[in-house]
């Protein structure tokens, strides 16, 4: 039995109720006096220079109030400090189809967007770059001149444990190509803002006077904040951010755009409030999703399958700008290491630049591709072995409380449990036997962080912060910094704040995501909220409690460690009958200290992680494992490919809302489906191919497979009441899962997504008259063929090491 | 462009505004009548996040001019509880955790009613059919099913309001 009275009980959001009946105020549903309509004007071409903007036609146009270009905003911007490599709007070049370049604030948005056709831009068309070994090769043409060699735009290489002596104890070696197709977030909700610029003086200072609000739709509100101080020159003590609810978000919010500090200088120069809010096909622009990677993988093992040596390469389309790219090219090496025993372990891996809209970080961040490679190599090596592939998982996991060749600390770990519950779940062992030809069961683990263990910006302050209000009346206002993206941080607010003082979650307030009301939390990325601002809420509560366990203890006559507080009672754990209501005791507790409030603040533990170059990227407090089993059906005439069934089970350490973290499971095993199978961020000569819903497919409900969640709960010490994280890692073990499954049911590898019915009809030998069977669709190096595909790597090494001596 | 009066029936209430005649009926909603529940993804008719009820019908809002409504209902999700009473079904997407980030759900609700109305012990596969229009991408469907199950279940009214302890 558990001694909590509110976590792990299948309680309702505390704001489902504003979700259902209309009244939860979106970024866009915002109106304010006054108010301008923005909209931003594109890019038309993937690479060119800007020769000239002429916005008189528009100004000139009845009801446009204010332009503002580029110019007006040169300051770089972007969410790493260390790669900030883009302009608000864009300044001299533009480097993709559907760069912002331009922002026009009118009356009315059929006004804002006649406007953008009357802004003449005069661009110089420069050779466009599209492909990843372009960018690696094509010193002449440079997309942003910062890059050293060609177009790359970041390279690493780590190396752990004896490489050369673990491939010479291997009995077995396999080296294999994959690649991971680009793809989108595609939240419902489009990208909006809402900014307004309000006077605070005579004018004249610095921002004339005047502070700053913007509602928007961000994952990283503190991020933001220190981004619109730089771009705008405006103190950040004048700024206020307000994260407002966000229609999903899965990473595709978690950057500094355009439209926003366009809304506000607009807001500023006019001071008028305005709105932008981008339309369906400026999301596809906006972007910063999954990279597209290329990946080589060499795995040595015995011949019971122990692995003795993995070399890992990855090959990044980053995209026109660098977004977190630096994290996101680490994270493809850094998390190979904590689902099974690898005693030597080298990662070489570059992302270069391309004229695409910008890669960033999607649902897993850097981990998905690299997972869904491995685990399909697995698969593989399982079958070369003839192991069955749980069974041979099974055998070769990282233990618990260890730490792995590339130094990360691992807790909990319970992807043994999670395997277990899949094949338990699914009957495995017998559909492996039975199935026949056309139908097939795969499977697959994975890990994911609770948040990431360093900030985005070094500083040693906290990663998240909580102030907690206790009101006479009993109320409870919780203020936290965190967004609320759809994954239910303010319930979790809610529920962590009513669990540690005792009451219920709606008896609490929750201010969440403003930058002015609010301590800072770091963001709504990596998985991170939970673990860090369910930690921090806690620690706040646990000192207001201290005190109405104190003033209780006194007029109770009972031991203050013998107090517990549950159902809005403080009560005596020997004896339930002694006790006083919570507002009785916190009515005691004001008279006594004052006004009740108290925060909690949390870092993450150090010595997590090693202390090498890029050891900053990979460690966490707890990594939550997972694993997927996919059950499908491919029709053998037509190539059709029906994904039947996929069972998650998912160690998410406690699971604090059952339902909520089964909805995450369910989400991401749906999104990780329609990466498998379907979706596809693909450009043809710049443009993007499919920038609208009904051409970028996302899975429909009659699309979308059964999906079962199984939580596994290993209690981590790190975590609020045990907590990890459930909103990432779920997806990452769904894509290989389906690869595998395919492979069970046609006998065909697919190194490659997304796994369509053309790709399947052309593995069959079906895709036309002439073609023969394959065993395998994917690549067979960094070029598909054409030269050596090493090559490109041995250059980069080469590059690396002359620069390294020279320093 | 000159703007035209309207009359418009909308959760029972009639409302007159003056509004663009290119103007959508989503648009319309929003932002003459505040009724900002009614949602936009996309105002091609791709993702059914404006779903509203027409006569009890889901239609896609931003696909639909005012003028062609003549004085037919409108339902929004403001209009599906009756004063303080939810839906059942808003009551089964609380249960069942249906709603993540609620963008999809005004629209989703809609249409799932439409189905219950006319058809009020529906199967899985005609859940699926029936909201098949809506998009979601935060929950997978599952817990949407199990929520408009639920709410078949109960039928009629919820009587008693599952968050009372």
């Amino acid at each position: 039995m558990s001694d909590l009275s509110i976590l792990g009980r299948r309680l309702p959001k505390v704001n489902a109720w504003a979700h259902l009946t209309g009244t939860a105020r979106y970024a866009d549903d915002i109106d304010l006096p006054r108010m301008l309509y923005g909209r931003l004007l594109r890019s038309t071409r993937p690479h060119a220079r800007i020769v000239k903007i002429d916005e008189s036609r528009a100004l000139a146009l009845p009801g446009v109030v204010a332009v503002v270009t580029g110019a007006d905003m040169p300051e770089k911007m972007g969410i790493m400090p260390s790669t900030q490599d883009e302009t608000a709007l864009a300044v001299d070049k533009v480097r993709y189809v559907g760069e912002p370049v331009a922002a026009v604030a009118a009356l009315d948005e059929d006004t804002a967007y006649e406007a953008l056709s009357l802004i003449d831009v005069t661009y110089e068309d420069l050779e466009p770059i599209f492909t990843i070994e372009e960018a690696l090769t094509r010193d002449d043409v440079k997309i942003h001149e910062t890059s050293k060699r060609a177009n790359v735009f970041k390279e690493v290489h780590l190396s752990f444990g004896d490489l050369e002596a673990g491939f010479a104890r291997a009995d077995h070696v396999r080296e294999d190509w994959f690649f991971f197709e680009g793809n989108t977030h595609a939240p419902i909700e489009s990208h909006a803002c809402v900014a307004s610029f309000e006077p605070v003086g005579p004018g004249g200072g610095p921002g004339g006077d005047g502070k700053l609000t913007l509602w928007t739709s961000t994952q990283v509100p503190h991020y933001l904040h220190r981004e619109l101080e730089k771009v705008l020159g405006l103190p950040r003590s004048r700024i206020r951010v307000i994260a407002t609810p966000n229609g999903g978000a899965f990473g595709g919010k978690s950057d500094p755009f355009g439209h926003e500090f366009s809304a506000a200088l607009l807001a500023m120069r006019t001071k008028r409030p305005v709105k932008i809010t981008l339309d369906r096909e400026e999301v596809f622009y906006a972007h910063r999703g999954r990279h597209p990677v290329k990946m080589r993988i060499k795995t040595g093992v015995t011949t019971s399958g122990e692995i003795t040596a993995v070399e890992f390469q990855s090959y990044l389309d980053g995209g026109a700008y660098a977004s977190y790219g630096i994290a996101t090219t680490y994270y493809t090496g850094a998390l190979l290491t904590v689902t099974y025993r690898v005693p030597a372990y080298r990662f070489d891996g570059v992302r270069v630049y391309t004229n695409k809209p910008p890669c960033g970080p999607k649902r897993g961040h850097g981990t998905t591709q690299p997972r869904y490679a491995f685990e399909c190599q697995l698969d593989k090596i399982a079958a070369d072995l003839g192991l069955d592939p749980i069974e041979y998982r099974l055998r070769i996991l990282q233990p618990a409380n260890t730490r792995t060749v590339n130094d990360l600390r691992v807790t909990t770990m319970g992807l043994g449990e999670c395997l277990a519950a899949v094949r338990n779940a699914t009957g495995w062992t017998r559909k492996r036997e039975e199935l026949p030809r056309g139908r097939g069961i795969g499977v697959a683990g994975s890990a994911y962080i609770s948040g990431a263990g360093l900030p985005i910006y070094w500083n040693e302050m906290p990663h998240s912060g909580a102030e907690i209000r206790i009101d006479r009346g009993g109320g409870v206002t919780v203020m936290c910094g965190t967004s609320e993206i759809g994954q239910g941080s303010d319930n979790m607010l809610a529920a962590v704040t009513a669990e540690t003082l005792g009451i219920y979650p709606e008896d609490v307030h929750v201010v969440s995501g403003d930058t002015s009301l609010a301590p800072v939390d770091l963001g709504s990325y990596s998985s991170r909220v939970t673990m860090m601002a369910g930690n921090a809420t806690k620690s706040a509560g646990l000192r207001l409690r201290a005190q109405l366990f104190e003033v209780a203890s006194a007029r109770l006559g009972v031991p203050a460690e013998r107090l517990a507080a549950a159902y809005r009672r403080i009560y005596d754990q020997k004896d339930p009958e002694k006790a006083m209501t919570f507002v009785e005791a916190a009515n005691l507790a004001e008279a006594k200290y004052g006004t009740l409030v108290a925060a909690g603040s949390y870092t993450p533990p150090a010595g997590i992680g090693g202390s090498y170059k890029g050891a900053g990227v990979g460690p966490t407090p707890a990594y939550s494992y997972q694993a997927a089993v996919a059950e499908v059906t491919v029709d053998l005439e037509t190539g059709q490919l029906t994904v039947d069934k996929i069972t998650t089970a998912h160690d998410c350490g406690r699971a604090l809302n059952p339902t909520n973290a089964e909805g995450q499971v369910e989400g991401s095993a749906y999104m990780g489906y329609g990466e498998a199978v379907v979706e596809e961020q693909i450009f043809r000569g710049g443009l993007h191919k499919k920038p609208s819903l009904l051409d970028y497919k996302l899975p429909t409900s009659l699309d979308t497979p059964a999906l079962q969640a199984i939580l596994v709960e290993t209690m981590d010490s790190e975590g609020p009441y045990g907590a990890k994280e459930a909103g990432e890692g779920p997806l990452n073990p769904v894509i290989p899962a389906i690869a595998n499954a395919v492979f069970d049911a046609i006998g065909v590898r697919f190194d490659e997504t997304p796994i369509t019915t053309e790709k399947i009809l052309d593995a069959l030998g079906k895709r036309d008259n002439r073609g023969l069977p394959k065993d395998r669709i994917g690549p067979t190096g960094l070029s598909d063929g054409k030269g050596d595909p090493k090559r490109a790597m041995r250059r980069l090494h080469a590059s690396t090491d002359a620069r390294e001596k020279r320093r | 462009m000159t703007k035209v009066m309207l009359t418009l029936r909308v959760n029972g209430e009639a409302h007159t505004v003056a509004a663009e005649p290119h103007h959508t009926l989503l648009e319309v909603l929003r932002e003459e009548l505040a009724l900002t529940g009614t949602k936009h993804g996309c105002e091609l008719g791709e993702c059914g996040a404006c779903t509203v009820l027409l006569g009890g019908v889901p239609v896609l809002s931003c696909l639909t001019l005012p003028l062609q409504v003549g004085d037919a209902e409108i339902l929004t999700v403001e209009g599906m509880a009756e004063g303080t009473q939810l839906h059942p079904l808003q009551t089964a997407f609380a249960e069942e955790g249906a709603a993540q980030c609620g963008y999809c759900t005004p629209g989703m609700l809609l249409s799932a009613k439409a189905l219950l109305d006319a058809n009020a012990r529906p199967t899985r596969g005609e859940i699926a059919q029936a909201i098949s229009g809506n998009l979601c991408r935060c929950t997978g469907y599952t817990a949407i099913y199990e929520a408009i199950e639920n709410a078949a279940a109960k039928g009629g009214r919820d009587e008693v309001p599952a968050m009372k302890r």
